[in-house]
Order: structure tokens, then C-alpha cells, then sequence
């Protein structure tokens, strides 16, 4: 028909302008990686147009240096890539562990001054990351604020070495993606109709059963999309292991990162660059399965 | 509401989590606000009120070119970003089904969906050969990244303010008389008007706080304000540091303040 | 010239959607609505009356069929080049403009000069009792003010034609009823034609010149309200307007011979064969057993509502019959659950439709 021809182009004309920006500094410069990730690394970085599986193969494979052709798996690489996954996992969990209670608080604070809990949850959400790592690696380093508590307090006689070891990470992750899932949670709590709660109790729930059979049905999709929102970031960090993990707890975006500096190994970075993308696209996929479960159900 | 003995709400432990969280969330922010104001150079020994640091800041030609350029980029970007999603939301809310549709709004959200530093890569890739291709080493390749990744941050807004319009509206307009330009100026755009601004600020503040991409995308010497941070904390951090990051803080704060008044009173 | 049409439609045809999907909201409409007249359209939810408006409206274009103002086709024609105006549903206010700017938009996006704007606002807020109002925003007034605003925006450029989209329905009883009168004092005043909607059949009764009765994107009949209520066209209009007792039975010599037995005379000529009889309840009377001419029938039921009594019975075969009557000052002897008495009809109150 013609005048849904007329629509398709008028929307496509819109949107157009977005479509080349995010085309030129998004999808195009993606698309390029992937044929860079299938190249054979320059001498001195950059690539030469020779084909090659090599970056590909070295993420888990390296080439034993006296018996050319002999692989062994990479062990460093495999480190790295479980550092990651454990790291980010432990970040969802803690996060979703605390981050329920937290939004359940502000959700049924009375409407007045849960903007104002709101409004607290936010700042952090949209501050600087880099402040906020920077502000608890103050905490947390050696000369760091904790420890001089802790000594001044007695309870310890010798610094806690948490700087620059998983541990950090783990702490400055969880700490900085915290608010990613309490506003989500938070968002499913506030369209849940509190007088079923009163129902439940009204046909002899317990506040455990109410808990259970009530509440955490109706404020699942918000857990499972906070997971979501925590979990990308924290698998893709580049930032915060960076600064809480010194030179040697890296994660794969720091992995990726010396690929480019030092390493001079554009394919295998950019080979690094498309898995942790696709571990992103699988979690991704299976939330899309899980919420349309979900709806099918309710 | 009553306060009743009996709160059906109230669950056991949780207040005392959710305190303990507010406490853990803001105890390392507040450190660094008020140790910027520290006449001492740590964290850990209070030694008197003083601008210092901020003086220090202020005086620092590195750190007053950054700003700038941090400022640049980001105006440079809100500007670009805001104004093309603005279009694509018109293009792609109340319109029904169409062809492609599902294809521009996952082109439109890439940026959330793709990690900061895989984007940071492909950039890096890209741009060094742009760079090579043409000699222009400017500051338009941030701006560029920075508008694409700021994108999906002023769409959103924008289209959930869209979608709540009723079409009803803009069908008023046509039936008094108003040409399809008259209605979008006279009607759509001042009902939109909040939400763009809205767009507009997150769209700053993102551009404002990355530090990834654009350590990946600048050439020598375009330190924004993030990437000079962090390369300053690889030295040691000086607490001059402290006070730029209050000084960004504060910006946040401010705009967040305004986004929320502005969400919040067209309800 | 009081029989000039002003809005027709040929044969409109409105189909949404394609394919297996697509759905029929309007098949084959011809309608003509003269000058001046208080015209509604009148039918059960989803009939097509919403889809009818905006065809003329011009916010739809029909997929065949034409539409035509003052004689002219302006079937192509975009909303803001057609000299009809609408009062929405919703109202459909501007939120970010005054009750004055909203009342004087159309005649500024016309191109009015500033003086004439201002001029007829102010007249249209007086007509509409609005003058206090004139600065204040649209969330400051209240439901039926901002009836009224969206009345005066309506009127302001003088449309040759103002539609109505069910324009009462959000308004409380009371409401409703003042916002009546003062339609057709408007109507009135202005000498504009009105297309109302409604699915209201009271509302539809009280206020309209003429009706056309809808159902499933067809027009059953287009009458005066008088005869689409005594004379219904068919067994849907006579039973959405208004209540009905339905006879069955078959066409006999000078009447209809019902399925109980008797002969009921009725008026015209009609095909032979199978038909149903309808009978308003008010026309029904109930009498004695054994009155000459007189239908046998069982009291089943009574139920008071204050100035009327409805009466229920039942005939010989088993068909239900409502007779409505006036309350009788105390209870009528003989007329009790379960008497035998007779029943008739006023005399050309039978009316006979075809299925
Ligand atoms: N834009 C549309 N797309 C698809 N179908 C539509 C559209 N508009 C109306 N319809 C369908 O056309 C039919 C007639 O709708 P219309 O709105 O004209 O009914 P109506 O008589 O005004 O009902 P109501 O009294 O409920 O307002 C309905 O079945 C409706 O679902
Ligand atoms: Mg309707």
C-alpha cells in the first residue's frame, strides 16, 4: 500500500542522520575489527593483509617457541578469561544479595521521601566511574582510610593488603555497580500492588512464605535485569581492574588493552574484543529467553 | 496511612542492609569531597580547611586545557547526539509497524549493548587508519565517538516523553487548520521540550565521563579531563586530583537535580 | 435553503490492516447530512460511529468511496485544509497553551489578523461562559470547563460542519444533562451543522433532528427520532432503541397470525411467510380473561418502578410479553402472580420486521 511505503520512508528518512553516526563510530568500526581479528599481526602494531587463524588461535593456544607447530594451551590467557567470569559473577551475586533489601527499602519508604532514597541511588549511578573507583581505592589502599581505622582501632597490627588483588576488584566492582541493580529492582517493586502483600497475610501466610510465594515472583524480572546491567560492565571492565588490580590481576579488557600497547598483537586483541562480545550477546540472549518465559506466564 | 503495629511491608534485616548499603555508597564519596578540601597531602591525617588543591587545579595549564577540551567535547556532542535522536524518535515512535523497524532500534541501543573497551578497540582501529588515510589528527574524531555513544542515552528519554503524547494532540492541531511544520513547531516540539533537554543533560554527563573510549580515540596531547585523571594516578595520586573530581561531582549533581525537576513535573 | 446537503459520503469503504488481518470498520456508507441539522450517529461500541468521524474529519482516508463538503470532493483533502472542526473525545487541549490560546489556534494558524483573533476569542469564551477562564492553563479548570473550552476551540473558526465524538461521555449524570441543553442552544445559535456520536440511545433521542442507527460498519436507518422509535427498520434498531416485545409468527389475511394462535390486524403490506411481530411494552394492555379480541395470557411477574409498573406474562406458546402501565394507586384486583388474563395492542402499534 502506498501510504505504508510513504511511512517506511519518512521513518527511515529521520532516522537516518543517527543511523550514519552509529554506523561511522559504532557498527562500521565493529564490523572492521572482525576483519582485522582474521589478519596477521604488524612488527610494530597495526596489521598486514595476510590471513590468518593466529589470532583466533591464541587466545587459548600458544606456539611452543623450539618446536614451531606444537600447541599448548595458553595458561595465562585462561587465568585472565576465569578471573573474569568469577569476578563478575561474584559481582552479580553480591550485588543482587544486597541490592534487593536496599531497593525494598526505598520502595516502600512513603512517597515523599522515597524520591528523595531515589534520588541518593541515582547520584552514583550517573557519577564519574573513574571518581568513584578513585574514591574507594582511597579507602581501601594501603595508607588507605581503613586501614588507618583499623590499626587506630587496635584490631589489627599490620596493614590488610586488599589493594591490588582480586579482592579489590571484586570490591570496587560490586561497589560501583550496585546502584546498575538496585534501580532495576527497584522499578519492579514500585508497580507491584502492596495490599497483596496484605492479602497474603490476610490467607494465613507467614512473612517467610509471603517472602517467597509473593514477593519474589513479582520482583524476579527486576533481579534478572539488574543482573544483566551488572554483569555486562563487570565482565567488559577495563577501568577498575586497572586501578584496584595494579599491573597484575587483569581482566580481559585489560588483556584486550595490552594487545594494542605493548603487545602489538592487533588480531589476537581484536579476536579478544569479538569473545568477550559474544559472552555479552549469550548473557543477553538468555535474558531475552528468561523475560519472554517470564511474560508468557504472567 | 495509618501506622499500624501490623506493616505487611516491613521485611525483618532489610532496613538494617539497605542503611548499611547508603552508608558503604556515600562513606568513600564524602572522603574524597572533604579531602580535597585537606591542607595535608593524605587521606588519613586531617590538617585543616584549605583551597589548596583546588588552587593547585585551577593554576595547572594541563589540567585548565583538559577541562576545556572535556567541555568541547561534550557541548560538541550533546548538541549532535541529542538533535539526531530527536529525529529518530519522531521517526520511530507512534507509528506503528514498518519495515526495518526492529533493525534501527537495535543500531540505536548498540552502544548500551557493547562493551566500553571492545568499542574503545574498534575505534582505536578505525580512527588509526582514518588518521593515516588523512593526516587530520583533530579533536572531530572524539566528538564523532563521543555523539555516536551519547546517542542511545538522549533517544530514550525522548521517545518514552513521545509515547506518552497523545497523538490526539497533533490530530487537533491538523483539524484547526495547522499545516504538518506548524503542528510539529507550535504543538510536538513544545510538549517534547523538557524531554530533549532531559536527553540533552544525560547526554552530557556521559560524554563527560568517559574515560575509555576516549583514551582509545584521542591523539597525543588531547587528554580530557578522565583520561588525565587516570594517567595521573599511575604516577601517584596528588590530591589536586580529589578536587577535580569534586568539582565533577558537583556538575553531576546539578544536572541530575535539573533532570529529575524536569522529568518529574509533567506527570 | 433549508435542504442543502452539507457533508456526504458515497459509498465509504474503510478497511485496516492487510491481508488476513485486515478488518472491515466501515462497508459501503452513503449518507447525507443537510445544513443546519443536529445529525448523530448511534450505535453499539465498535460499530464504525469513531471511524465515520475521521473520515470526514479527514485524519482517515477510506480505501474506496468519496467524501464531499458543500458539494465539493475533498476526499484527498489533509485535516488542516478542510473547513471542519472536531471536538475530540479526550478534549485533546493543549497542555502547554492557555484557555485563550487554545480557543484562538485555529484561527491564527488560518492567518487571521491579530485584532479578529482576540475578537472572536473573546466571543467564544462569552458564548461558552468562559470569560473568567481566558488566562488560566488547562489543568487548572475542570472536567466540564474544559468540555467547554474544547467547544469554543471547536467553534471558533466558524466550521462549516462540527463534529462531536461522544463529546458528554466522561462527564457525571448531572453534568450531562446541562451539557445538553447548552449543545443545542449552541447548535442553535451558530446555525452550524452538528455530527454527534454517541452509543447513548436516550441522549440520542432528545437532541438529534435525525439518527442514523449503526451496526457492524453498516447504517441500518436514517430517520427523525419519532420514526426510527416507531417505526424501526429492523429487529437490531428495534431492539437497540428502546424495549421491545418479539413476536413470532406467520403472515395470515389481514394480519399476523402468531405462534400462540391469535390473529393480530396490523397496518401495510408486507412479502408473506415467517415474520416477527414487535410491540413496544407501553403499547401493550393487559385486561381481563375472556375480552373480546383479546389474547390469552399468565401473569408472571411484577416489578414497581415508581410512576410505572412493568408486567409480566407469558402467552399459550410460551412467549414472554412486557406490558409497562401506569402505577395504579393501590393494587389493581384480579391481577395477580399467576391470573389468566387477556392482552392487547393499541391500535397500529404491531409492527412487522423481517429477520
Ligand atoms: N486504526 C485502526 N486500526 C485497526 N482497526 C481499527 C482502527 N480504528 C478502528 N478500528 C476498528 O474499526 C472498528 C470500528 O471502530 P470505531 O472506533 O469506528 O468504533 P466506534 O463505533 O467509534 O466504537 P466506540 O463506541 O467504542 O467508540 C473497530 O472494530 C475497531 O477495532
Ligand atoms: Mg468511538
Amino acid at each position: 500500500m502506498a501510504i505504508g511505503k510513504d511511512r517506511t520512508r519518512r521513518n527511515w528518512l529521520l532516522s537516518a542522520p543517527a543511523l550514519i553516526l552509529l554506523t561511522l563510530a559504532a557498527a562500521g568500526p565493529l564490523l572492521i575489527m572482525v576483519v582485522y581479528s582474521f589478519l596477521s599481526p604488524g612488527q610494530y602494531g597495526n596489521v598486514q593483509w595476510i590471513f590468518s587463524l593466529e589470532g583466533w588461535r591464541s587466545i587459548l593456544f600458544t606456539e611452543d617457541i623450539f618446536e614451531p607447530g606444537k600447541y599448548t594451551l595458553a595458561d595465562a590467557h585462561l587465568t585472565i578469561l576465569m578471573r573474569s567470569l568469577k569476578l563478575s559473577l561474584l559481582t552479580t551475586l553480591i550485588t543482587a544479595l544486597v541490592g534487593f533489601p536496599t531497593a525494598w527499602f526505598i520502595a516502600t519508604k512513603p512517597p515523599k521521601t522515597r524520591v528523595l532514597w531515589l534520588f541518593l541511588i541515582t547520584i552514583p549511578f550517573w557519577t564519574n566511574l573513574l571518581i568513584r573507583t578513585f574514591a574507594i581505592n582511597e579507602v581501601i589502599r594501603n595508607e588507605g582510610l581503613l586501614n588507618s581505622f583499623l590499626l587506630w582501632a587496635g584490631l589489627i597490627t599490620e596493614p590488610l593488603r586488599i589493594i591490588y588483588t582480586d579482592t579489590a576488584v571484586f570490591i570496587g566492582m560490586a561497589y560501583v555497580y550496585l546502584p546498575f541493580m538496585v534501580l532495576p529492582i527497584f522499578a519492579a517493586i514500585d508497580r507491584f500492588d502492596m495490599r497483596l502483600l496484605e492479602a497474603g497475610f490476610d490467607l494465613y501466610a507467614s512473612r517467610l512464605q509471603v517472602l517467597r510465594r509473593v514477593i519474589l515472583p513479582i520482583v524476579k524480572p527486576g533481579i534478572i535485569a539488574g543482573s544483566i546491567l551488572v554483569f555486562t560492565p563487570s565482565i567488559g571492565a577495563y577501568v577498575i581492574p586497572r586501578i584496584l588490580g595494579g599491573g597484575k590481576n587483569l581482566m580481559v579488557g585489560n588483556l584486550i588493552d595490552l594487545q594494542f600497547g605493548q603487545g602489538r598483537n592487533w588480531p589476537l586483541g581484536a579476536a579478544l574484543g569479538m569473545t568477550l562480545l559474544v559472552i555479552v550477546m549469550i548473557a543477553l540472549a538468555v535474558y531475552t529467553r528468561v523475560t519472554n518465559r517470564e511474560n508468557d506466564r504472567g | 496511612m495509618a501506622n499500624a503495629s501490623f506493616s505487611a511491608s516491613r521485611l525483618p534485616g532489610f532496613s538494617t542492609i539497605a542503611t548499611i548499603v547508603f552508608v558503604m555508597l556515600y562513606a568513600p564519596i564524602v572522603t574524597l569531597v572533604v579531602y580535597s578540601f585537606n591542607a595535608g597531602k593524605t587521606v588519613t591525617a586531617w590538617e585543616g580547611f584549605s583551597w589548596r588543591w583546588y588552587q593547585q587545579a585551577w593554576t595547572n595549564d594541563i589540567v585548565q586545557d583538559a577541562a576545556l577540551r572535556s567541555l568541547t567535547v561534550a557541548t560538541c556532542a550533546m548538541l549532535i547526539a541529542t538533535t539526531v535522536a530527536t529525529l529518530a524518535a519522531l521517526g520511530t515512535t507512534r507509528t506503528g509497524p514498518f519495515a526495518g523497524k526492529t533493525l534501527i532500534s537495535v543500531m540505536i541501543n548498540q552502544p548500551l549493548l557493547v562493551p566500553d573497551i571492545v568499542t574503545a578497540i574498534s575505534l582505536l582501529i578505525f580512527v588509526a587508519a582514518l588518521k593515516v588515510a588523512t593526516g587530520y589528527q583533530g579533536l572531530a574524531y572524539l566528538i564523532v565517538a563521543h555523539a555516536a555513544f551519547c546517542i542511545p542515552f538522549a533517544y530514550l528519554p525522548i521517545k518514552a516523553r513521545l509515547e506518552s503524547m497523545d497523538l490526539s494532540l497533533e490530530n487537533a492541531a491538523a483539524d484547526l487548520y495547522a499545516s504538518p511544520m506548524q503542528t510539529f513547531r507550535r504543538v510536538t516540539l513544545p510538549l517534547l521540550a523538557p524531554a530533549i533537554i532531559a536527553g540533552g543533560m544525560l547526554a552530557f554527563v556521559i560524554s563527560l565521563d568517559d574515560v575509555v573510549i576516549t583514551s582509545f580515540v584521542k591523539s597525543g596531547g588531547q587528554d580530557t579531563l578522565p583520561t588525565y585523571m587516570l594517567g595521573q594516578l599511575r604516577r601517584g595520586t596528588e590530591p589536586d586530583v580529589n578536587a577535580i573530581s569534586t568539582v565533577l561531582l558537583c556538575l553531576t549533581v546539578l544536572l541530575l537535580s535539573l533532570f529529575f525537576v524536569l522529568t518529574r513535573k509533567r506527570d | 435553503m433549508p435542504n442543502k446537503i452539507a457533508v456526504e459520503a458515497r459509498n465509504a469503504v474503510k478497511v485496516f490492516g492487510q491481508g488476513d488481518t485486515s478488518h472491515s470498520a466501515l462497508n459501503d456508507v452513503s449518507i447525507s447530512i443537510k445544513q443546519g441539522e443536529f445529525f448523530t450517529l448511534l450505535g453499539p461500541s465498535g460499530c464504525g460511529k469513531t471511524t465515520l468521524l475521521r473520515l470526514i474529519a479527514g485524519f482517515e482516508t477510506p480505501t474506496s468511496g468519496q467524501i464531499l463538503l458543500d458539494g465539493a470532493d475533498i476526499t484527498a483533502l489533509p485535516p488542516n485544509k478542510r473547513a471542519v472542526n472536531t471536538v475530540f473525545q479526550s478534549y485533546a487541549l493543549f497542555p502547554h497553551l492557555t484557555v485563550a490560546q487554545n480557543v484562538g489556534f485555529g484561527l491564527q494558524m488560518q492567518g487571521r489578523p491579530k485584532a479578529e483573533v482576540k475578537a472572536t476569542t473573546a466571543e467564544m469564551l462569552a458564548l461558552v461562559k468562559l470569560d473568567a477562564m481566558a488566562d488560566r492553563k488547562i489543568s487548572q479548570l475542570s472536567g466540564g470547563q474544559q468540555q467547554r473550552v474544547a467547544l469554543a476551540r471547536a467553534l471558533a473558526p466558524k466550521p462549516k460542519v462540527l463534529l462531536l465524538d461522544e463529546p458528554l461521555s466522561a462527564l457525571d449524570a448531572k453534568l450531562r444533562k446541562d451539557m445538553q441543553i447548552e449543545l443545542k442552544r449552541l447548535q442553535h445559535e451558530t446555525g452550524i451543522t452538528f455530527i454527534f456520536v454517541t452509543h447513548d440511545q436516550e441522549e440520542a433521542l432528545t437532541m438529534s433532528d435525525r439518527i442514523a442507527v449503526m451496526s457492524a460498519g453498516n447504517i441500518l436507518q436514517i430517520g427523525a427520532p419519532r420514526d426510527i422509535y416507531v417505526k424501526p427498520a429492523n429487529r437490531f434498531v428495534a431492539s437497540f432503541i428502546g424495549e421491545t416485545n418479539f413476536l413470532p409468527g406467520t403472515t395470515a389475511p389481514g394480519g399476523v397470525r402468531l405462534d400462540c394462535g391469535a390473529t393480530v390486524a396490523v397496518d401495510g403490506s408486507f412479502m408473506p411467510g415467517k415474520v416477527t411481530l414487535a410491540v413496544r411494552p407501553e403499547q401493550v394492555r393487559v385486561q381481563g380473561a375472556g375480552t373480546a379480541g383479546a389474547i390469552p395470557a399468565i401473569i408472571t411477574n411484577w416489578v414497581y418502578f415508581g410512576t410505572d409498573t412493568h408486567c409480566y406474562l407469558v402467552l399459550s406458546d410460551g412467549s414472554p410479553v412486557v406490558a409497562r402501565l401506569q402505577s395504579p394507586a393501590m393494587g389493581e384486583a384480579g391481577l395477580e402472580i399467576g391470573a389468566s388474563v387477556g392482552v392487547t395492542f393499541a391500535p397500529g402499534a404491531a409492527q412487522v420486521l423481517k429477520d
